[in-house]
C-alpha cells in the first residue's frame, strides 16, 4: 500500500514536471518578443525592454527554464501584468464562483445521470432506454453556451425565475451568491450528466449479468435489494472514476458558462487574460487546473479501497 | 444478422452501417452540411458579408429564408459559409490529431524504452481541460484558422495516442509479428503493414469523435472571441453577436445553435454506429 502511494507521488510528480514543461513552451510559443507581445502595440522599447529584464526574458531559455520550475517548486506563480498582484492572490479571489459552480453542476449531473441510467440499465431496450441514450447524446451534442442563453432568456429574463446574469455584487451575502449560480450549475449539470449517464448504464449492464447477481436473486431477495444493494455497489467503480474524469469537462464548460452569464470565476479570468495577453495568469491557471486533475485522479483511486474490499494496492 | 466472419471487413461494414437507422440519420444529415458547404455559392445568391441596413434584423420570410443580422445580412448565406469553417476545423483536427496521435502511441507501444515517457506525455496533456488548454495555444499561436486547427490537434492527439498505444500493445505480441520480426522485415514495414493497418477500426472511430469535439470547442473558442478572426462568419460568432438581439432577432443564435447540435449529434451517432459495427461482439447481436 505504502509503495503504491509513494509510486504514484513519484508519477504524479513526473506528470506534473511535464505539465510545467508543457506550459513554459506554450507561452514561449509567441513568434516575435513575447515582452512586446504582452505590453501591446503602444509599448515603447524601453517599457518592452523592462518588462524583458523582470520577466528574466532576456537571459538563455535553458536559465530561464530553470528558473520558471524552481520559482514554481517554491510556489510562486509570478505576478498578473494587468491585476499587478500575484497569480495566486488573483486566482483565490476567483475561486469560488468556479469551484461552487463546478460543485453544484457535479451534484445535478449525478442526482440526474445515475437514477436514469441505472433505471436504462435494468429495462435495457425498453422505450425509456432508448428515450434516455438518444437524450444523454443530444445533451452531450449541444454547446453548453447555447444552452445557457436559451436558459437564461426562458427562465431568468423573461419569467424572472432566476437572477439574470452576474454574482450578486460587491456586497452580496454567501447565499444570494449562490442563488446566483442556480441557473449555470443546471446548464452543466445536464451538459455534463450524459457522460455520467451512458457510464453508469453500461457499468450496470456489465454487472447485472454477472453471477453473484442471479444468486442473490436466486436466493429470493427482493428485486429492490439485488439491484440497490448488490448490483449498484459493485458498479461503483467505473461510475466513480468517470465522476473523477468529469472535473476536466467542468472546468472546460466553466469557462464558457461564465462567459455567458458573466461570473467573475476562473474562466472568466482566463478568457480576459488572453484577450490582455497576461500570459502569466493564463500559465499560472493551466499550472494550477492540471494540478488540481492530477490530484482528483490520485483521489478517486484511493477512494477505490474505500468502495471495493476487493481492490489492494 | 451481420455475419462478420464470412464477408469481407468492407461489405459487412457497409451492410452493419446501413442497418442502422441512426446511422443512416448521421450520414445523410453530414451528406447534406458538407454539400451544402461546398456548393455555397451555387445554392444562395448572397455574399456572407454583404449587407443590407435596410433589412436589419428582418424575421425570417421567403427572400431572408433564415432572416438578417444586425448589418442586414443573411443568416442562410452566412450559416452555410461558417459551416465550411466548421467542418474545415473538425476535419482538420480529426486528420491532424490522428496523424500526431499515431506516431506518439506506435512509438510508446512498440520501442518499450519509450514507453514510460510517452505514457506521461499523454497523461501530462489529458491533464488540461481542451477548452483551456485550446485558448492558451490560440493566444500563443494567434487566431486564424490554421492555429485554431493547430491548437486543438495538440489538445485530442493524445486522445488517439492512448488508443493506438493500447492495440499496439497487444498486437505487438501476436505471433505475425514476432514472424515478422524473425525474418528481418524492417521495423518501419513492421509498423506500417503489421501494427497500423489492423488498427485503422479503432482510429477511425476515434477520429470521428475528435471531429466532433473539435466542431463543439472551436464553436466555444469563437463565442468567447478568442478563435478565428472574427470577420470569418462561424457559428460560435454568431451566436455571441447574436446574443445582444436575443429578444429583438433570437433567429441570430437559433439558427447556428441548432446547426452545431445537428453536425455534432449526426457525428456522434456515426461514431456509435461504426464503434458497435467493428467491434464483433456487438455487431453480431445485431
Amino acid at each position: 500500500m505504502l509503495t503504491y502511494i509513494v509510486k504514484r507521488f513519484v508519477g504524479m510528480a513526473v506528470v506534473m514536471f511535464i505539465v510545467l514543461t508543457v506550459v513554459f513552451v506554450i507561452v514561449r510559443l509567441a513568434p516575435g518578443d513575447p515582452a512586446a507581445l504582452m505590453l501591446g502595440p503602444e509599448a515603447t522599447p524601453e517599457d518592452a525592454m523592462a518588462l524583458r529584464e523582470r520577466l528574466g526574458l532576456n537571459r538563455p531559455i535553458f536559465v530561464q527554464y530553470v528558473g520558471f520550475l524552481g520559482q514554481i517548486a517554491s510556489g510562486d506563480l509570478g505576478s498578473s501584468l494587468f491585476f499587478n498582484r500575484p497569480v495566486l492572490d488573483v486566482l483565490a479571489g476567483r475561486a469560488e464562483p468556479t469551484v461552487f459552480l463546478s460543485l453544484f453542476s457535479l451534484i445535478i449531473a449525478i442526482v440526474i445521470a445515475l437514477p436514469i441510467g441505472l433505471v436504462s440499465a435494468y429495462t435495457r431496450g425498453s422505450l425509456f432506454d432508448q428515450a434516455s441514450v438518444s437524450t444523454a447524446m443530444l445533451a452531450a451534442s449541444v454547446p453548453s453556451f447555447w444552452t445557457g442563453l436559451l436558459f437564461q432568456q426562458y427562465l431568468a429574463t423573461k419569467t424572472g425565475w432566476f437572477p439574470v446574469a452576474g454574482y450578486g455584487g460587491p456586497d452580496a451575502d454567501f447565499f444570494d451568491r449562490m442563488r446566483h449560480l442556480i441557473l449555470p450549475s443546471v446548464v452543466l449539470g445536464i451538459v455534463n450528466s450524459a457522460l455520467i449517464l451512458r457510464f453508469s448504464r453500461a457499468a450496470m449492464l456489465d454487472v447485472l449479468s454477472d453471477d453473484f447477481v442471479r444468486t442473490a436473486r436466486a436466493k429470493g431477495m427482493s428485486e429492490w435489494r439485488v439491484v440497490l444493494r448488490h448490483a449498484l455497489k459493485n458498479a461503483l467503480i467505473p461510475i466513480v472514476t468517470v465522476v473523477g474524469l468529469t472535473f476536466a469537462l467542468l472546468i472546460s464548460g466553466a469557462v464558457v458558462t461564465e462567459r455567458v452569464f458573466n461570473l467573475p470565476g476562473i474562466g472568466s479570468l482566463v478568457v480576459g487574460a488572453v484577450l490582455r495577453r497576461d500570459y502569466p495568469v493564463i500559465q499560472g491557471t493551466l499550472i494550477v487546473v492540471a494540478g488540481l486533475y492530477v490530484l482528483i485522479n490520485f483521489l478517486v483511486d484511493m477512494l477505490y479501497l474505500a468502495i471495493d474490499p476487493r481492490v489492494k494496492y | 444478422m451481420a455475419d462478420t466472419t464470412s464477408m469481407p471487413m468492407e461489405a459487412s461494414l457497409a451492410k452493419v452501417l446501413v442497418q442502422r437507422r441512426a446511422v443512416m440519420l448521421g450520414l445523410v444529415i453530414l451528406v447534406v452540411f458538407g454539400a451544402a458547404a461546398i456548393l455555397a455559392p451555387v445554392i444562395t445568391p448572397f455574399e456572407p458579408a454583404a449587407m443590407s441596413v435596410r433589412n436589419r434584423l428582418t424575421a425570417p420570410n421567403a427572400t431572408w429564408w433564415l432572416g438578417t443580422d444586425e448589418f442586414g445580412r443573411d443568416i442562410f448565406t452566412r450559416l452555410i459559409y461558417a459551416g465550411r469553417v466548421s467542418l474545415l476545423v473538425g476535419g482538420g483536427v480529426a486528420i491532424i490529431s490522428s496523424l500526431i496521435g499515431i506516431a506518439l502511441g506506435l512509438a510508446g507501444g512498440f520501442f518499450r524504452r519509450l514507453d514510460g515517457p510517452v505514457s506521461r506525455v499523454i497523461d501530462a496533456m489529458m491533464a488540461f481541460p481542451d477548452i483551456l488548454l485550446a485558448i492558451s495555444l490560440v493566444a500563443a499561436l494567434g487566431g486564424s484558422l490554421i492555429n485554431v486547427v493547430l491548437a486543438l490537434s495538440i489538445v485530442y492527439a493524445p486522445r488517439i495516442a492512448r488508443v493506438v498505444r493500447a492495440s499496439t500493445l497487444v498486437i505487438r505480441e501476436l505471433a505475425y509479428v514476432e514472424a515478422a520480426r524473425a525474418l528481418g522485415v524492417a521495423t518501419w514495414r513492421i509498423l506500417v503493414h503489421h501494427l497500423l493497418r489492423n488498427m485503422v477500426s479503432p482510429i477511425i472511430v476515434q477520429a470521428t469523435f475528435i471531429f466532433a469535439y473539435a466542431m463543439l470547442a472551436e464553436a466555444g473558442l469563437s463565442f468567447l472571441g478568442v478563435g478565428i478572426d472574427p470577420e470569418t462568419p462561424t457559428w460560435g460568432t454568431m451566436i455571441n453577436t447574436g446574443r445582444q438581439y436575443i429578444d429583438t432577432a433570437g433567429w441570430m443564435i437559433l439558427f447556428p445553435g441548432i446547426s452545431i447540435t445537428l453536425c455534432v449529434l449526426a457525428l456522434q451517432l456515426v461514431g456509435d454506429g461504426l464503434r458497435d459495427a467493428l467491434d464483433p461482439r456487438i455487431s453480431k447481436e445485431l
